[in-house]
């Protein structure tokens, strides 16, 4: 009971991680209808740049560890938003209009370009990072001496996906720019004729989306102690399982979906085996698509002639 | 191709030099931004296990001085050459030559293919690249039935380029099965393989079905890392037998080919015989290929790619229309990853990652989707170009993603040929614009 406690809330950090790239995928699908297959790179950027500030930080002399993680943060969340940013600008825009498989190809074009240019810049080895939230609590002592642990890092990754749902949501239900965006997700040519600047709006999904990524790119970083250039690329697969199977284009859906993914895995390691793992997840992909096609709170999509 | 449609007409644009700065400035500024952190400072992990950096302010300065003098001639070529969508018109001779060249392009390459081995007999090098060449033409064929006549767009080709190779590995080095028995078994396997991937994913269209292919991509390889016992994991199959001429081996011995022909044994024969192999089954695509687009079912692929809905409404069995396509491209596929497994004599899960689908998919968008030329042409720039950054390793794949997206922008219908159906009607026929509109395809 105490190993099952302790896997879920493993399983519950990790999918509040997933849960947040996800979020970015379902956000670009629900406006522009194309996946982002860039987007687990721009998490993956997010997670290096968070690295490097917080190392430049830590060198200047800073020691006040929640001004450092302030700072990591805004910083993490600007710079990737612009990296998000100007992968719309570069390589989604001009093929707007396109033939359907174009921004998909150009996607993941630009997935490679990201990949490899953070290796070349920064080197294929991976970057350990000394752990910076350190200390927790013990929650249950076990009779066989196995302790259900939570620590501080997990209480702060947890506690931060909330903050930045919560602060989403408003964002998309009560702003101007969440009504504009909803606009544009059900019909960009009506909403364009209303007053609604289209290409604004896709360009703040694009940047709110990398954002968030920059958030689980850096809770990564707190969490895992490491950051490495190929780490998007699985993650991505594994946010957008999340994402389709909370139901592409639900927002709610896609939090929850990255909750599910994170305990699947985390369950399928504990109890079964850890180099399967990667396995189910994807496997999982491919069932929800088949078997549930409109995931678990996305709506069914009318094939119009 | 109405890529700027959405924007003012070009008429309106601003084009004097105070804008053309402007613009520049603005794109230096994001650069720096977006370079300051990840070029601007290198960490690396350090002797003791934590993590140094040092600065690398020059290549920053660099860079950016790049991305402003780079802007200012984007937007000069960009004036200099006019809207995007306007319809050029191109002098007579110079139609008459391409023309010209259009149809005499293809039976030269084909000569010039089979005359490779004579010419460049002594340049290994060449000869050794040309088989890469011929391995990656036969894949982009084999794919360009699944996305170029089909539209059905496949992100984990390797799988079954992978399900080949490992096929022939395991027949051959476990049970001893020549070559010629083994390649139609790999062929079979890979396609028995492409109807398994094929039967779920009936009911997913566009970016769906990419990210199912690819997931499934992912998961012949992770199985193949991870069973062991089987395939060897990442240390991979080494020592699989090289292949022979019909029964005879081209080595050195009493039994070889040299000594039955009387002629002195060079390890070249068999360099020579394996680029005729390929070429032979490039070919045999190539022709299967042409065959079936005038079969009912090359019809139906084409009708697919074009307009799913009006497929069905005509009556056309989806289904098997589908699992036909994922098949075919599978066993082509198969028949090449076979080759590789005798040609390199080791493979391993590295060869197989997702890396090489997009290279093989970028083949066949590079060529026009459709066009199996343009494939052929495509492959060539391809590998050539990958080999002429041979000495820039890493470079080499962010140099093609940047083309990939290059790509897209300027032609994303690919650089040759035009997916024209190959049954059309000769009349226009009026059709209400919001069909138009949709842009399907």
């Amino acid at each position: 009971m105490d190993y099952f406690a302790q896997q879920l809330i493993n399983g519950l950090v990790l999918g509040s991680i997933y849960g947040l790239i996800a979020i970015g995928y379902t956000m670009v699908y629900g406006i522009v209808g194309m996946i982002n297959f860039a987007h687990g790179d721009i998490f993956m950027i997010g997670g290096f740049i968070a690295m490097i500030s917080f190392l430049v930080l830590v060198s200047l002399g800073l020691t006040a560890i929640p001004l450092i993680l302030l700072i990591v943060l805004l910083v993490s969340m600007v710079i990737t938003a612009l990296y998000g940013w100007t992968i719309e600008r570069i390589a989604y825009r001009p093929l707007r209009h396109s033939f359907r498989l174009a921004p998909m190809l150009s996607a993941i074009g630009m997935s490679f370009v990201l990949t490899n240019f953070s290796q070349v810049s920064q080197g294929a080895r991976v970057k350990p990072v000394p752990p910076i939230i350190t200390g927790g609590y013990t929650l249950h002592e076990g009779s066989q001496g196995f302790a259900v642990q939570l620590s501080n890092i997990q209480i702060v990754v947890v506690l931060a996906t909330i903050v930045l749902l919560a602060v989403f949501t408003w964002l998309v239900s009560r702003t101007r720019l969440g009504r504009d965006m909803r606009a544009c997700e059900q019909d960009q040519t009506m909403a364009a004729l209303l007053g609604v600047d289209v290409d604004r709006t896709i360009s703040m999904t694009f940047v709110i989306g990398a954002a968030l990524a920059a958030v689980a790119g850096m809770m990564y970083l707190l969490y895992y102690g490491l950051v490495d250039f190929f780490m998007g690329f699985v993650a991505g697969i594994k946010a957008f399982t999340a994402a389709v199977l909370g139901g592409i284009g639900s927002l709610p859906g896609a939090m929850l979906g990255g909750l599910a993914i994170g305990l699947i895995e985390t369950f399928w390691s504990a109890y079964f085996s850890v180099e399967y793992k990667d396995v189910a997840a994807f496997s999982i992909l491919i069932v929800v698509l088949i078997f549930m096609p409109t995931g678990l709170l996305g709506r069914p999509e009318v094939e119009k002639v | 191709m109405s890529a700027t449609s959405a924007r003012p007409s070009h008429a309106a644009q601003p084009s004097g030099s105070a804008f053309i700065l402007k613009k520049a400035l603005i794109s230096a500024a994001v650069a720096l931004v977006l370079f300051s952190l990840m070029i601007g400072v290198r960490t690396e992990a350090g002797p003791q296990g934590g993590l140094i950096y040092w600065t690398r302010f020059g290549d920053l300065a660099a860079l950016v001085g790049t991305v402003f003098g780079g802007s200012i001639i984007i937007e000069l070529l960009r004036q200099w050459w006019g809207p995007v969508d306007k319809d050029r018109i191109v002098p007579k001779p110079v139609q008459s030559a391409m023309s010209f060249a259009g149809r005499w392009l293809a039976p030269a390459l084909l000569v010039f293919a089979f005359l490779v081995p004579v010419i460049f007999y002594n340049q290994r090098y060449i000869l050794d690249l040309s088989i890469l060449v011929l391995t990656y033409v036969m894949l982009g064929w084999g794919l360009n039935v699944v996305v170029g006549l089909a539209g059905l767009l496949d992100l984990g080709y390797v799988a079954f380029y992978a399900v080949g190779a490992y096929s022939y590995a395991l027949l051959a080095t476990n049970f001893g099965l020549s070559f010629w028995v083994c390649l139609p078994l790999a062929g079979i396997l890979a396609a028995f393989w492409g109807v398994l991937l094929g039967f779920p994913v009936l009911r997913l269209r566009g970016d769906y079905l990419a990210i199912v292919t690819l997931a499934f991509g992912e998961i012949i390889r992770l199985v193949i890392i991870n069973w062991q016992s089987l395939t060897g994991g990442p240390n991979g199959v080494s020592g699989i037998p090289r292949p022979t001429m019909f029964g005879i081996p081209l080595t050195p011995g009493d039994d070889g080919l040299a000594a039955k022909l009387g002629i002195e044994f060079s390890p070249t024969h068999r360099i020579v015989f394996l680029f005729y192999l390929i070429l032979a089954m490039a070919l045999l695509t190539n022709w299967v290929t042409i065959r079936l687009r005038r079969l009912p079912i090359g019809r139906a692929w084409e009708a697919l790619r074009e307009d799913e809905v009006a497929c069905r409404a005509l009556g056309i069995n989806v289904t098997t229309t589908k699992l036909t396509a994922f098949a075919t491209g599978a066993m082509f596929g198969g028949f090449a990853g076979a080759f590789f497994a005798t040609r390199q004599g080791f493979i391993s899960p590295e060869s197989f990652t997702f890396q090489e689908s997009a290279l093989v998919l970028a083949i066949v968008v590079l060529g026009g989707m459709g066009s199996q030329l343009g494939v052929a042409l495509a492959a060539l720039t391809m590998i050539g170009g990958f080999e002429l950054f041979r000495g820039f390793d890493q470079y080499r794949m962010l140099v093609f993603g940047i083309a990939m997206v290059l790509l897209m922008i300027w032609r994303p219908r690919g650089l040759i040929g035009h997916r024209a159906p190959t049954v059309f009607l000769e009349r226009n026929q009026a059709i209400s614009s919001d069909l138009v509109k949709e842009g399907h395809g």
